[in-house]
């Protein structure tokens, strides 16, 4: 069993980064889900102040 | 439909990495030179391999952007660049901690060693670019031009254990043209292991894609927002 800490130390650094950037993007998905509410918010409250204004913008998919 | 696509590959990728990790550590036998050490080799492999293709798409997608200029080409290649780094630098770490016991040193500059710390510097550098410049076009195009060059480096990489003298070993394909695994079952694992990293690496690459083309659809929109808000206040 010599040089089982390297093997435990280069697997957990493995494990480690890749569950520290899932992360990473599990919080950029959060924070883009709440971006959207955002943006459907302030866009709901314009049609509503300026309802029949050809100009405002199309809701997104 | 996909949403199911993704999570589908999500646990996919998960139960075929289990069985990876448990092949790793139960099933595959020790190495008979370099011992316990050598199982770090099951993973290091697939990294290295999830990091090239990951260039390999940022260079395609690069050059479709600078040839068409259309937005969800620069996205992909943002997402694929960002996923390399993270497996460049996973293979940058394993090699070191495989190179601690086996060789004595936690790093030489070997021609395999440097040219793979070239790359890693390269797309570190396209990453800075993206994160401290704004989403102009003009950045885009120059992220673009870097992507390509720098992954111009991928197969020096590849190819450097052939090129020059290296103490790197060639386990997959040794220079008389055999594999260097003395086992079938350290070949299994080790295909095992490159089919587990594949299926995460294009999870990760559809979720991190989807993501930036919302950023996108995102800004396009607060764009628009902004001018009928001056428009509502003209009128």
């Amino acid at each position: 069993m010599e040089h089982f800490t390297f093997l435990v130390a280069a697997y957990s650094a493995i494990f480690v980064v890749i569950f520290l950037y899932v992360l990473f993007v599990w919080r950029r998905q959060a924070a883009l889900e709440a971006q959207l509410r955002e943006m459907e918010e302030r866009m709901k409250e314009l049609n509503e102040g300026s309802r029949g204004d050809e100009s405002l913008p199309s809701r997104h998919p | 439909m996909s949403s199911m696509i993704r999570k589908g590959l999500g646990y996919t990728s998960l139960a075929v990495m289990l069985t990876a990790i448990f092949m790793v550590f139960d099933w595959a036998p020790t190495e008979a030179e370099q011992g316990i050490a050598q199982r770090i080799f099951y993973f290091h492999v697939p990294c290295a391999w999830v990091a090239f293709a990951a260039f390999g798409i940022v260079a395609l997608a690069s050059l479709f952007y600078l040839w068409l200029g259309e937005r969800i080409w620069d996205d992909l290649a943002y997402a694929a660049a960002e996923i390399g780094m993270v497996f460049c630098t996973l293979v940058l770490l394993t090699g070191s901690l495989w190179a601690k016991p086996i060789w004595g040193v936690w790093w030489t500059w070997d021609s395999r060693l440097t040219t793979t710390f070239i790359l890693w510097l390269m797309y570190g550098g396209y990453l800075l670019l993206r994160a401290s410049a704004d989403d102009s076009p003009q950045v885009a195009r120059f992220a673009a031009v870097v992507g390509i060059v720098a992954a111009l480096d991928v197969p020096i990489v590849i190819v450097s254990v052939r090129l020059w003298r290296t103490i790197h070993p060639a386990v997959l394909i040794t220079k008389t043209g055999e594999h260097g695994l003395e086992d079938p079952r350290m070949v299994v694992t080790l295909l095992v292991s490159l089919v587990a990293f594949t299926i995460f690496f294009i999870w990760l690459l559809m979720l991190r894609f989807a993501q930036l083309r919302a950023r996108t659809r995102l800004c396009r929109m607060g764009q628009e927002i902004a001018l009928a808000e001056v428009r509502a206040g003209d009128a």
